[in-house]
Parts: C-alpha cells; structure tokens; sequence
C-alpha cells in the first residue's frame, strides 16, 4: 500500500511480530520433541508423537511426544527420587533456584512470547505484557516464599510427589501457578501441559536444565487425556493440582476418592460482571473488553455473563456494540490485534454450537459488520442480549469471546442472579459508590471478586472459586497451603486414641443399678428439639452393651430438615467477630456449671474413669476459649499486589457445613469439629458420635440457653455412615467434614464431587483429641472457611 | 486481518447523520443534568490509556503516511518570553514546509501540499505572523484571555479576543477559570465560556482547561462538557506551562465528552491535546486514540489539533528514516520558530 493511499484512509495495515526466533528454535530441536524426565530428554514409551498445530494458519509446529502410563511412572519415581534432596537443600538454595528461573524467563521473554502466542493462538500483545510478565512475577515471589518457609512456615513440611495437569488457555502461565509453589516448598513435580499446547511447558523445561536445577525437580510428560489420567491415578504421587474444565474436575475428584490424595482444582465459570447505573460506563466497556474478549474468551474467569441495571442497559449495549465494531480479530502476531484465533477446530466448532442454541433460544446476537480471517480458526465478538437466566448460554461456560447479559432493578436483585449459577469463580462489579461495592462484594459467591477492574491477575494474592469452580487457592499465601501441610500430620494414627476402660463400680457414685427417670433425647434442628421423622429410635449402649439410653433414629428427611433449618438462618454468620465470641464464652460458662453432669455422661457413655472424663469436659471449656478467642482474630490479610490498588483477602463462611464427628471423645470429639466450623460462620449440620450420641443431646440444651441463633447448630442422630452418604449427595451442602473409617471417607469424597462441597476427610486415621496439636488450631478454621480476594483499585 | 464492510448493524447506521462537518458548534444551554451523574474511575481510564499504543502498531509506509497526517494537526507553537518578530517569521515559514522536499518526493507526497495545521502565538505576533504567511492558507492561533493563568477580569479577556480577531487571528485559545472548575461553579463558568465564544465571532474557539490544574477526572469531564455546551469549537488538555500537561487518561475522559455530545447534539467538537507531546511515538499515540475513541471523521484539522513545539522534528527524523533506512540528525532538518530540539 502506497503512502499516498494510506494518508487517505489512515488505516492501521499489518503489524507482524517476527516469528523467526520461534521457528529457528523448533528447527533447532528438529521440529519434535521428547519429554523432560529426570532432567534427560525421553522418548516416549509409546513411539508414537502428535502434531501442534498453530490455529492462526492451520501449519504444524512440531511433534510432540505422546507419554503414556511407563512415562508417567517414569516420572513420577525420578521426582520421588529427587525429593529428600530437594527437601534438604533448604529454602534459600531453593530460593536461588526459583530466582535462577524468573530471570532467565525475563531473559528470553520474547522468544516465549512468540512461541506462546504461535502455540495457542492468542495475541502477542497478551502474552508479551501479561502473561510472561505474570510467569516471571510468579517465579520471583514464591522465590521468596522458599527463602521464607523455614521461619515463617516452620510448622509445615512439603506434601511430597505432585502431579499437575493444565489446561491450554494459559500455557505458561498455568504452568508457573502449579510449579512455582509447588518446588518453592520442596515438593518435587511431574506436570502434563495440554496436549494443543505444550511447546512453551518444554522450552521452560530447557530453562530448568540450563540453571541447573536437580535432575527429577520438574519432569515435564506431555500427551492427551489419558496421560493425565495415569498422573491422576499414579500411587505416588501425594497431590493432584488441576486446572480445567469442571467435568474433568470431578472426575478427577471421583477417581482419587478416599486414595488420601490431596486436590486442588480451579475449574469451570460463568462469571458475572455487574454493572450499577453510577457506574464509569466507558470504562465499563473498556473492562468487557477485558471480560470476554481477552485470550478469546477462553478464560475460565471470563466475565462471560453481563448483569446490567435496567437505568443504563440501553446505553450500555449501544457503547458496546460501537466498542466491538472497532475490535479487529486477526493473525495472533500482529501486534494491532485484540482477539487472535480460538486454539482449536473443535473449540470453534463448540462456540459455534452453542451460539446457535443462544439464537434458537430466542436470543438477541449481535456481532459486527466486518468478517473474520479465513485463514485459521476465529470467530468474532458476540453479544447476546435478552437473554433469560434460564437458557442454557446463560448457564452453561461457552468458553469464548460470547458475551451474554441480562438486566437487573435492584443490588438485591443482581446479588441474586450472579449467584443463580452453579460456579463461583470471580465476579467483577462496577460503581462508583463504595458502599455499594463493599456491600454486594462479599455476598458474590466467587473467589475473586473485581471492583471496577476484571481479569487482574499477581502472584501475591490467591485466585480459586467457590462451588462448582472447584477449590484451593492459587497465589499469595493462602495458595501456599495447597503444597504444605503441617508436620504434626505424622502423629495421625490408625488406630483411635482410646482410654483405659474401669468398671462402673470404681467410678463411685455412677450406678447404673439405679434406673433414671426415662428422659427423651431427640433431635435438635432449627433450634427446636424435634423428634424423629421416621419414628424409630436407637439403642445407645457402653462398650460392655449395657443399655444407656434411646436417641432418635435419624434418616434422610430429618437431613433434609436440618440442612434447610442451617440454610435459612442468617443471623449467625451475620454477627461479627467479638459477637461469636461472647455467645461461645457464654456456651463454656454453661458447660462449666454443668461440668460433673457431663462427666458422668462420658464415664457411662465410654467406661473410661471419672477423671479421664472430667479432664475430657476441662478440655472441651478450653477447646471453646481457644476459638472464642479466635472468633476476632483469623482475619485475611491486605495482599501486595503489583498494582495500585488494595486487594483485601478475606475469610469467609462456607456456608452450610456437615460435620459427622468421631466416635471416640463424645464431648469433646464434638466440640473440637463443630466449635471451630460455627466460628468461622458457618451454620453445620451434625452427626454425633454414633456409638456414644448423648453428649451431644445434652449438649442441645446448652445451645438453647446460650444465644445460640437457632440453625446454627442442627443434631441428627443414627446410622452415621447412613447420614453421611445423604449429606454428602445433597446439593445444598456447601462444605463436609468426616471423621470416620476408610471406605466412609472415600464415600464421602466420592459423593461430594457432583457439586464440589469442600470436604476434609480421615481416610481412617485418628487424631487424638486432647491434643493441642492435633485437635485445634487454624488448620480448622482454615477448612471451615475461603478465602475471597476483593479488588479495589482507587485513585481521585 | 479484520476488514471494514457495508455495515448492516453496525455503527455507522445507526450514528445521526452528521450535518455538514464545517458547521460549528453554536452550544447548547446550560443543562446540569447533564453533568450532576458524570463519574469517572480513574484506575480503570489509566488502565485504558495504557493499553492503547500498546493493542495497535503502525509500521513501514503505514507509519510514514500517519506522521504525514500528523504534521496537519500540529499547531506549530512557540509562547515564550523571548519570541520576537525573527522566531516567529522562521516558525511561520516552516509551518508552510515542514518537510524536506526530498523526503517528500521519495514518499510520493511531493504534491500533498502539506502544512501545519496552523501557528499559534501570542497576540502581539499575529500582524507579523500575518504577513509571514501571506496565502499559504495556514491558519494563525492567538492564546488570550490572560493565558496561561486567566486571572483577568472578563472585560479584559473579552477585549484581548477582540483585538486579536481585527489583528488577523483565524483561531484563539482561551483559558478558563480555574477556580470556577475547583468551586464547582459550573454556571459562572458556562456564562464565561460563552461570552468569549460570541466574543470570537468567526474566528474558531478552542477551550483551555488546563487539567494538570483541575484535581479529578471527573471534573475534567464536568469542565469538559460545560465548555462544549458553551459553545467551544475545540477543547484543549493544558496550556503547555501546568506541571502536568496533556496525559492520555486526560485525552480519553475528554475525547469520550466529545462523542456523547456528537451523540447528543449531531455536532462534533474538535479536540486539542497539548504540552509534553515530542515524540512521533506520543503522536501515533494520540491518533490511535482519536480513531479508537471518536472514529476517523475526527482526523481531520478541523477537529483534532496538537499543540506542540518540538514534535515536528523527531517527525521529521523519523520520514527520513523511513526513507533511507538510516537514523536521521536534527540538524539536517530546517530550524522552525523554537531551538528546543
């Protein structure tokens, strides 16, 4: 094109970022490539390798080998190998070693660059001034947290052997999440990048070999599905971190059941972006941009559902609609694009799909006039508007450059509808009032809420999502405990903790000769005693089978009841800190004035001595101070986030939470479960110890008497495994702690995967109750509560 | 690569169809509704501005045609305390031929027939400048109203927009009061600004704001909207003397004013961004901002000005090396009115 014609039509014309680097370096390798396992280059035991496919022009990049169940175990054994050194090399060599990566990722940053955006399809802008920026950033902060691990984490020890499976929208950047803190805490790695992109995941393997980093650290396997799932299913490896989709999420949580396995996913969205009639709306637009049309839209936290207030819709749909017709969609090196190719054929052709299910559906699309490239796989900026929270595109995650919105009236109204969905990823909210902002924030159920800004992303502060969208953090230091756990974990054992059993006689005045007045021992939901609905009761006996007492047969109905009762109450998690405290305190002065009672209940209930179980009741009062006391002070943190902005990460309730206690300790295995999770603001659903129940039925009373908002605390007694199997299917549980047998464990977890409750389980192993170290502390209050991260850049 | 097509749905059909582009803006009356719900988030603009140059790239002769246009908008400033009648004939002259001839003709724009978009000087030069650029068809800008700071009496603002326009000025940059902007006194502004706007007569009014001065974005737009409505032909960022001159969050609060008045109104409002623009970089920059924001219509002289000294000659440096492929020297560019480059 001439000067003079251009000076005509000002048009922008084509802004090639070179690809020779790129293509220099596949050629360099011979176009294919081996996997990266204890620090050698492997072929495949397979023999067979796949092609990558650059999705901007449909050429091949490079063959890429196809690892199979031998790889993986390959790997896996190099990284369990590699471990106990990786361990006592010591955080700050680790630190050197993290360091070492960052920099010689800053150093070869456009080679990265290039090759990302070739692989995946994504623009170059993105990848040169946000995600490689964001990989380094990420390998020099947890450099610091292996620096810091031995003093400031110096409770907790590594997890062990790791395997990490990513998805294709962030190549790079998805692998510094799982890998940076993983190796920063002295885990050792075996991670499969997705099978459309897995060239950048071995270039930095190149990186890892030229630093010098310890054979079997990171081993890097590459190959489809079923590579990921001999990683998932591998013996050795003590930890699955997934990113992806929320159907493999549970299929991963379902196969790792009961296997002790720890997860984290970060899994599927449909994220909304909420926007107030005060709101800045060009800038609002300028942050839809940022929403949907970043990397496509294949953004697991895209803000793909657009709520917007009634006043401004009209005006708002107009400015975005005038905003699209000047995106360009184009070739992912050209650096004046906005939104590069889709980074395969069949994910075009699921976008497709499901746009033409939204058109069918009866919803308005809108797209702009131009065309796209033919060239590769694109597809054009898309607004749906009139769009009913019902149909399937406002549901379910398109995972593309579609934008889908309805309207709202009130705040009250958009709190509703952005949480009608069963994901909770982020939420982005636009307004200019900060009362507002603050307000509708922490009702979102999201891990990431934005405050007029979206999709800003730094290593200090944690990213993961309620419901559906999985669990664990990813970033800052609540991610961190993803790959630590505490040492004291070692004292678990596999037997319970029991006390020396004493005949009844020795235990003074305890006779049971002497028959007691019948008393009935029911149910207690929605702070009501309520009988059972089945109508039956249970025989509860010492362990010479000396009958005790009936308590209510509980069944699923009774669930039912009790977990409606704990969701319909809303003044607990409502009342603040110092409030939850003072009704706990008030609950232990009860206790207190009742101690002997108590005792004598656990002496008959378990034959231990009365001094065993008076010590058990001391214990129990001091177990409560210990959370009163926590009640105002396991606050968040205020993040260091590279931005101006303040990031507040917040703890916040679960939400309705079932707890079946442990047999053993009657009182006080009840007290330590169910105190620390209602301190954190949750409403629980209990299942009292199955053999010994009656401490918690005389318990219900003190619950009655001490301001305890009714739902608070819901008891259901019966078959535990029986209760445990409907609370771990019902929907309507947010969160699930278990301490029980093996296979119980397993049920549970296996349960808990159709809607991603949060669950803490056993596997079978006992804690001893009456010790500190094992029976508090913030590891409760860890599990019983998320943590959001809230955005709130500011500036006059 | 996205190409532009009939449009259906698109933009152009539903935009009010524009009334002849030369018509100026007369103004509206005071309408504070109009300015009582504007907002604007700060953090989010910054972010934008940020992202500008960096989502668009313009290269090769694509580059070259753009700093070409560029050279259209400039009004060729020099506002110092020691112009004389010597700085300011060598400004007019080079306002008429920026470029080299050679350069020119390698860039087959010998013909083009390119200019500044004008001059811009203090009253007392317009007579030489006036003389300076007999036919040549460049228009002579004239700072007045007390410029830069405006603490004159109105009688007297309005007196120097008189003596300036009978001296020959096609254009004059008005300052407004500041302290109206800082009191929110939003009607005693809107009563200035057209007052100097009737004062003007033919002669095309751009409007100083002065935003390095005025503490919010949201009253940059506040500023912003009441200066159009009083009738502006153009707003401008700054004088060139704030410590802050124009910005390009400064520019995207401003430019968007201007679209929702297009939209409002059916005129369009010129935009001026001035002080601290110096490299052919930040003018890309800007134009990028101008086509993102307001559309292609906007690049035009009549509508999108930069108040500049010394831009010119990294332009300048620049064409040349487009055309030989050698970085280029300033000294082998021809002098304008300023040496600050």
């Amino acid at each position: 094109m001439k000067v003079k014609e251009i000076y005509k039509t000002l048009d922008y014309g084509p802004a090639p970022e070179s690809d020779k680097a790129a293509l220099e370096f596949l050629a360099s390798r011979g176009n294919k490539f081996d996997q990266y396992i204890n620090g050698k280059w492997k072929k495949p035991n397979s023999k067979k390798y796949f092609d990558s496919v650059n999705p901007a022009n449909k050429t091949k990049l490079a063959k890429i080998a196809e690892g199979n169940e031998k790889d993986v175990d390959d790997a896996v054994k190099a990284a369990k190998k590699a471990l106990p050194g990786w361990v006592k090399i010591g955080g700050h060599a680790r630190a050197r070693y993290l360091y070492a990566i960052a920099r010689q990722i800053q150093k070869h940053s456009r080679l990265f660059s290039v090759l990302e955006s070739m692989d995946n399809g994504k623009p170059i802008r993105e990848t040169r001034d946000i995600d490689i920026p964001l990989v380094a950033r990420h390998f020099y902060h947890h450099a610091g947290w292996a620096q810091l691990m031995e003093t400031d984490l110096k409770d907790y020890k590594e997890i062990g052997v790791i395997g990490q499976v990513i998805p294709w929208n962030f190549p790079l950047l998805m692998m510094a999440w799982k890998i940076a803190p993983a190796i920063a805490t002295g885990n050792c790695i075996v991670l499969k990048p997705a099978e459309f992109t897995s060239l950048t995941a071995l270039l930095f393997a190149e990186i890892c070999d030229q630093i010098g980093l310890p054979p079997g650290v990171v081993n890097i396997v590459t190959g489809d599905g079923k590579t990921g799932a001999a990683i998932v299913e591998h013996p050795d490896v003590q930890k699955i971190a997934f990113t992806g989709s929320t159907e493999v999420g549970k299929i991963i949580q379902r196969s790792t059941a009961g296997s002790g396995k720890k997860l984290s996913l970060e899994l599927g969205g449909k994220s909304p972006f909420v926007v107030f009639e005060d709101a800045d709306l060009d800038s609002v637009v300028e942050g839809i941009v940022n929403a949907i049309w970043f990397n496509q839209g294949q953004v697991c936290c895209a803000g793909s559902r657009l709520l917007v207030q009634e006043s401004v819709a009209e005006k708002l749909y107009k400015k975005i609609r005038n905003r699209m017709e000047k995106l360009r969609v184009g070739d992912s090196l050209d650096k004046g694009i906005d939104i590069g190719a889709i980074v395969d054929k069949s994910q075009l052709e699921t976008i497709t799909k499901l746009v033409a299910k939204g058109v069918k559906e009866g919803g308005k699309l809108w797209q702009p006039s131009w065309s796209c490239p033919t060239s590769g796989y694109f597809y054009p900026p898309t607004m749906f508007t009139e769009v009913a929270p019902s149909s399937y595109i406002s549901q379910e995650e398109i995972f593309g450059p579609v934008l889908v919105s309805t309207t709202f009236r009130t705040h009250k109204e958009a709190v509703k509808l952005a949480n009608n969905t069963r994901y909770g990823l982020a939420a982005s909210i636009w307004t200019e009032n900060i009362n507002l902002a603050l307000d509708v924030a922490p009702q979102i159920k999201a891990g990431v809420c934005w405050i007029n800004c979206t999709n800003v992303f730094d290593a200090a502060a944690g990213f993961g999502g309620y419901r559906e969208s999985g669990y664990g953090r990813e970033g800052g230091r609540e991610g961190l405990h993803e790959y630590i756990k505490l040492k004291s974990e070692s004292k678990l054992s596999n037997k319970p903790f029991t006390r020396k059993r004493v005949s009844a006689k020795s235990n003074g005045k305890h006779d049971l000769a002497m028959p007691d007045i019948d008393r009935t021992l029911k149910m207690y939901i929605g702070g009501k005693q309520a009988r059972p609905d089945g109508g039956y009761s249970l025989e509860v006996t010492n362990p010479s089978g000396d009958y005790l007492a009936e308590v209510s047969l509980g069944n699923r109905k009774d669930i039912r009841n009790a977990v409606e009762a704990a969701r319909k109450n809303n003044k607990w998690a409502g009342m603040v800190g110092h409030k939850k405290a003072q009704v706990l305190y008030y609950l232990a002065e009860n206790l207190i004035l009742r101690k002997e009672e108590f005792a004598t209940r656990i002496a008959s209930m378990t034959e231990c001595s009365m001094a065993a179980a008076l010590k058990e009741v001391d214990m129990s009062i001091d177990r409560i101070y210990t959370y009163a006391a926590w009640a105002d002070k396991y606050d968040g943190h205020v993040h260091h986030t590279a931005h101006r902005n303040v990031t507040i990460a917040m703890p916040e309730n679960i939400g309705v939470m079932a707890i079946v206690c442990p047999n053993d300790f009657p009182l006080l295995g009840f007290i330590s479960t169910v105190i620390p999770a209602i301190t954190m603001g949750n409403n629980v659903v209990v299942v009292p110890s199955e053999t010994s129940p009656l401490s918690a039925t005389d318990f219900y009373q003190l619950l009655e008497t001490s301001d305890v908002p009714a739902g608070t605390v819901n008891i259901v007694t019966g078959y535990k495994e029986e209760l445990a199997d409907t609370l771990a299917k019902h929907y309507d549980v947010d969160g699930m702690w278990y301490f029980g047998t093996k296979e119980g464990s397993k049920q549970v977890e296996l349960f808990a995967a159709e809607n991603m409750k949060r669950t803490w389980v056993n596997f079978g192993k006992y804690r001893d109750w009456q010790d500190r170290e094992m029976g508090e502390g913030e590891l409760f209050l860890r599990k019983a509560s998320q943590i959001k991260n809230i955005w709130i850049p500011y500036g006059a | 690569m996205a190409k532009t097509k009939a449009s259906q749905n698109g933009v152009a059909a539903t935009k009010k169809k524009s009334q002849n582009s030369r018509e100026r803006n007369a103004g509206i009356p005071f309408d504070p509704d109009l300015i009582n719900g504007l907002n604007i988030n700060r953090s989010a603009v910054e972010r934008r501005g940020a992202t500008l140059a960096t989502r668009r790239s313009v290269k090769k002769n694509y580059q070259a045609a753009w700093l070409l246009k560029a050279i259209g908008f400039i009004d060729l400033t020099t506002l110092a305390g020691d112009d004389t009648r010597g700085n300011v004939i060598r400004l007019c002259a080079k306002a008429q031929s920026p470029v080299r001839q050679d350069i020119l003709e390698a860039l087959g724009m010998a013909d083009a027939n390119i200019t500044t978009g004008a001059i811009c000087v203090y009253h007392n030069f317009i007579k030489d400048a006036r003389e300076a650029l007999g036919n040549s068809g460049v228009p002579i800008a004239a700072v007045s109203t007390g410029f830069p700071a405006g603490h004159i009496p109105l009688k007297e603002k309005l007196k120097q927009i008189e003596l300036s326009v009978k001296a020959g000025a096609d254009e004059i940059d008005i300052v407004i009061s500041r302290w109206m902007v800082l009191n929110s006194d939003w009607k005693a502004l809107y009563k200035e600004v057209k007052a100097c706007r009737e004062a003007c007569g033919n002669a095309r009014m751009k409007t100083i704001l002065a935003t390095g001065e005025i503490p919010t974005l949201t009253k940059v737009a506040k500023a912003s909207w009441v200066c159009m409505m009083a009738g502006s032909d153009y707003i401008k960022t700054s004088t060139g003397k704030e410590p802050v001159n124009a910005t390009l969050p400064v520019s995207l609060v401003m430019t968007r004013c201007i679209r929702e008045y297009y939209e409002l109104t059916g005129i369009k409002v010129g935009f001026k961004p001035a002080g601290g623009i110096r490299t052919a970089k930040q003018a890309i920059a800007w134009m990028i901002l101008i086509k993102e924001e307001l559309g292609n219509e906007w690049l035009d002289p009549y509508l999108f000005r930069f108040g500049v000294s010394s831009l010119l000659g990294d332009i300048e440096r620049q064409l040349e090396h487009h055309v030989t492929g050698r970085y280029s020297a300033s000294f082998r560019h021809p002098l304008g009115g300023t040496t600050s480059y």
